[in-house]
């Protein structure tokens, strides 16, 4: 690694803290944003000769200050002065910074930042957006590439985005624990959605990253909240899934079921480390979603064939979360446990209700045909892969269904 | 004379490396690994995984106290050490230098080993 591109990493690890401080400074996302540019290029200049200051965002915030306050002298000049109130309290100007930085302040300007992704106006894609952009300093054209939408829609789309959170005004205020809490969550959806776009992307390179940048966000929120069970829940979660993506895909870019993965192709190292944040989260004994999810997740992981897998333990797991999140989607997840464990007629009487529910679902057709097809009811099989099919949202999901319906033909 | 070298570095930075940068970083380092080895130097290494990932058991308190997270919070984490066989210091460091140039940032911290006790692994009854 060139030290050019450990400089880089540094700056991409200190973006949230610092734009996030600087967007406490003042209180305007693009002047946030346009001093910390400022401040990484002035890094730029000085970083290589003497190497990253020992507290880069420290640096990189009181850099990106003053580049910020010397742009608004400059325009003042020219243009009327913005209101006083735009610009936070001032006085700590002389104050060491490093010293001002205290652990929690950074700790809500970086939530805050998130948080500011999640407003509930905006459709999940603008949220994914917003967050790549602004919190994960990706460039538009990276985010552009990830969704295949143009790179003019996607500055749009941003644009939008950044103008309605703006509008809808930003909470400076120190949150109180109840609102912590309800920032967090909202944030913690936002990051699953961040990953679940990558998940979801097929092969597509640009959007698998999209996982490695979601499990990223989530450590950074971890640091942050080392307590939060359905935090180390969320990350474990998105870290044993994300074990298996070199599993997931075949050498034509097909879907490659669970059950069949060359399980030596899992990441070891990311299975460890997910497992060991659900051990950590057990402790707290204050279950969530999440960790039921990364428990169903870690029974996979841990089996070193799939035909040692605790399907029980992944039903009675799935009924947990039937409980806790009640949702069609979850009872269809549950049926492949029961499937297993009672067969497929079971499987299939368990998903016949959700039917209406469900009457757009991809994963719903492909299910109840491979359930059919089970039971050798060859003809229903059929025409609920087709209709599985006429649903896929990527060619990897159609072209694992047409090997069903192949399978159909030949037999 | 043992010596542990200490890996200290800005976890987040190390953490948002691509695949592959830190592929290259480790092969990187693999090699200057293996010159130790050819040269009957190099004990056990090893790498930790983030401190998101650590518990802490705060023993001045009875009973002790479990805290998540790593023991303290600093701007560089220990991620990983090195014990090695060496003459002296200067050996140390420079083996330390040679580890360095190929792993940017950070710091390693060498510091002299007192008692080592193998794997033993093997030994269980």
């Amino acid at each position: 690694m060139t030290d050019l591109a450990w400089i880089e990493a540094v700056m991409v690890a200190a973006r949230p803290q610092a734009v996030g401080a600087l967007l406490r400074y003042f209180r305007d996302l693009d002047m946030a944003e346009e001093a910390f540019q400022e401040a990484c290029l002035r890094a730029l200049k000085t970083w290589p000769q003497n190497g990253p200051p020992r507290d880069p965002q420290a640096w990189l915030i009181l850099v990106g200050r003053n580049a910020g306050l010397d742009g608004v002298r400059r325009r003042s000049r020219e243009a009327p002065l913005p209101e006083e109130e735009a610009l936070s309290d001032l006085e700590d100007e002389e104050a060491s910074l490093a010293d001002r930085l205290d652990g929690s302040q950074y700790r809500d300007d970086v939530l805050r930042l998130l948080f500011m992704c999640c407003h509930p106006d905006l459709p999940a894609t603008q949220q994914i957006a917003l967050a790549l952009r602004i919190v994960s300093g990706l460039s538009v054209t990276q985010i552009a590439r990830a969704f295949l939408v143009s790179e003019v829609a996607m500055e749009q789309r941003i644009t939008r985005a950044k103008a309605k959170v703006g509008k809808a005004g930003l909470p400076f205020e120190t949150p109180g624990a109840v609102e912590r809490a309800e920032r967090l969550a909202a944030v913690a959806a936002m990051i699953y959605l961040v990953f679940n776009e990558g998940y979801s992307g097929g092969e597509e390179a640009a959007r698998a990253a999209l996982c490695g940048e979601a499990i990223r966000l989530a450590r950074l929120l971890l640091r942050l909240f080392p307590a939060e069970p359905e935090i180390m829940g969320l990350t474990a979660l998105m870290l044993l899934q994300h074990s298996r993506s070199r599993a997931r895909f075949d050498g034509e870019g097909e879907i490659v079921l669970l059950e069949e993965q060359d399980r030596a192709l899992w990441d070891g190292k990311l299975i460890a480390e997910g497992l060991a944040l659900i051990d950590k989260a057990l402790r707290h004994r204050r279950p969530g979603p999440y960790q039921v999810q990364s428990a169903i997740a870690a029974l996979h992981s841990r089996a070193a064939t799939p035909a040692e897998t605790d399907w029980a333990g992944i039903d009675a797991l799935y009924q947990t979360l039937e409980r806790m999140q009640p949702s069609p989607v979850v009872t269809l997840n549950r049926a492949v446990a029961v499937g297993k464990v009672a067969g497929a007629e079971a499987a299939l009487q368990l998903i016949e209700p959700l039917a209406d529910r469900l009457s757009g679902y991809f994963h719903f057709f492909g299910a109840k045909g491979a359930f059919l097809l089970q039971l050798g009811r060859k003809e229903e099989a059929r025409s609920a892969f087709d209709r599985a099919i006429s649903l896929a949202r990527n060619p990897a999901e159609a072209a694992h269904i047409r090997r069903y319906l192949d399978r159909l033909t030949e037999a | 004379m043992l010596y542990a070298i200490l890996c200290y570095n800005d976890e987040d930075a190390v953490w948002s490396w691509s695949k592959e940068e830190d592929a290259a970083v480790m092969a990187k380092l693999g090699a200057v690994q293996e010159r130790l080895v050819k040269a009957g130097k190099m004990g056990p290494s090893l790498r930790l995984l983030p401190t998101t990932a650590a518990t802490t058991l705060r023993k001045d308190q009875d009973p002790p106290l479990v805290i998540d997270g790593p023991f303290a919070e600093t701007k560089e984490q220990l991620l990983g050490f090195y014990v090695i066989d060496v003459k002296d210091l200067e050996e140390a460091l420079e083996i330390a230098r040679d580890l360095g140039a190929v792993n940017p940032g950070g710091s390693y911290e060498i510091r002299p080993i007192a008692l080592f006790n193998p794997d033993r692994r093997d030994k269980a009854s």
